[in-house]
């Protein structure tokens, strides 16, 4: 399982989800800078967490239009896996790759706290070694994790089983639409998430709970 | 030329930041404030000369990048 992490300026968890996907599919993801116009032979690209351009204009907005993001969008299209975290997943969104948008919390505040989610789709290339309706922690840290979309998208997300990750029952911590932690494109390749995994995989950091999410790449 | 553009949340999106200036008012004494909407402006100065060429070029960069056109509206004068 070949990955790459994509960095952009501003972007700090890069380092994380570079060593929780070597720490446990065993292949060192490949690192790729944002003025790349193409991304090297892979399996999964991953837009990591942070705060790419400082969230000038709109969070993931300028991140969203690099050179790479040409080339991620175009490779997508014909089935490369992706995942974002966080601000990847703001920037994959701002690109167009998943539907809606990323707006302010509804209370305003920034949050930094372990959430609980729900595992709603195990179906997928980073869930496939969860049970449906798993509950897992998993921290959180964004002021821009409001998920919203149109009626009609959030019909069809439901509708399509494309709600991966939901804030378990009381846990949401920016008011996001039906407690949406995290969806994926129509055909299952492009999977978003505001949540940080990559936090929550090893003894360290407190808890685990994390590790059968990557450890489900292997099985992809 | 000169693009004066803004950039406003589409009706229905939900807008705290605009909520909270809304009670800041209100904690300052002012009375009959009703809703607040926060937006964006931007000034775009171009070399183009042509108006019609000028306002299609504004709108092609609007929809690209100046507005996510998911949740915001905007809306261009050029001078």
């Amino acid at each position: 399982m070949k990955s790459a992490v994509v960095v952009f300026p501003g972007i700090n968890r890069e380092r994380d989800m570079m060593l929780a996907l070597e720490s446990i599919t065993g292949v060192k993801p490949v690192s790729v800078w944002h003025t790349e116009t193409e991304l090297p032979k892979v399996d999964l690209v991953v837009v990591p967490g942070g705060f790419s351009y400082g969230d000038y204009l709109r969070c993931g907005a300028i991140a969203a239009r690099s050179p790479i993001m040409q080339d991620i969008r175009a490779k997508a299209a014909k089935g490369l896996k992706v995942l974002g975290v966080c601000n990847g997943f703001q920037i994959i969104t701002e690109a167009g790759l998943l539907p809606g948008a990323l707006v302010r919390n509804k209370d305003l505040r920034f949050v930094c706290r372990e959430v609980k989610l729900t595992v709603e789709n195990n179906q997928t290339f980073f869930t496939n070694r969860m049970k449906k309706g798993a509950v897992v922690s998993c921290p959180v840290a964004h002021g821009e994790g409001n998920y919203i979309c149109d009626t009609e998208t959030l019909k069809r997300l439901e509708g399509e089983n494309r709600v991966v990750f939901r804030y378990t029952h009381g846990t949401n911590p920016n008011g996001a639409l039906n407690d949406i932690a995290g969806i994926m494109n129509e055909a299952g390749t492009v999977i978003g998430m505001m949540p940080h995994p990559e936090n929550m995989i090893e003894p360290l950091h407190g808890k685990t709970d994390c590790r059968p999410l990557f450890e489900s790449l292997l099985a992809a | 030329m000169k693009a004066k553009i803004k950039v406003t949340l589409k009706n229905g999106v939900l807008d705290p930041q605009g909520k909270a200036i809304e009670g800041a008012l209100g904690h300052l004494g002012f009375g009959g404030v009703g809703e607040v909407r926060q937006g964006k402006y931007f000034e775009i100065e171009l070399a183009e000369t042509d108006t019609a060429k000028a306002k299609e070029q504004v709108k092609a960069m609007c929809d690209k990048l100046i507005a996510n056109t998911v949740i915001e509206n905007y809306d261009i004068e050029l001078a």
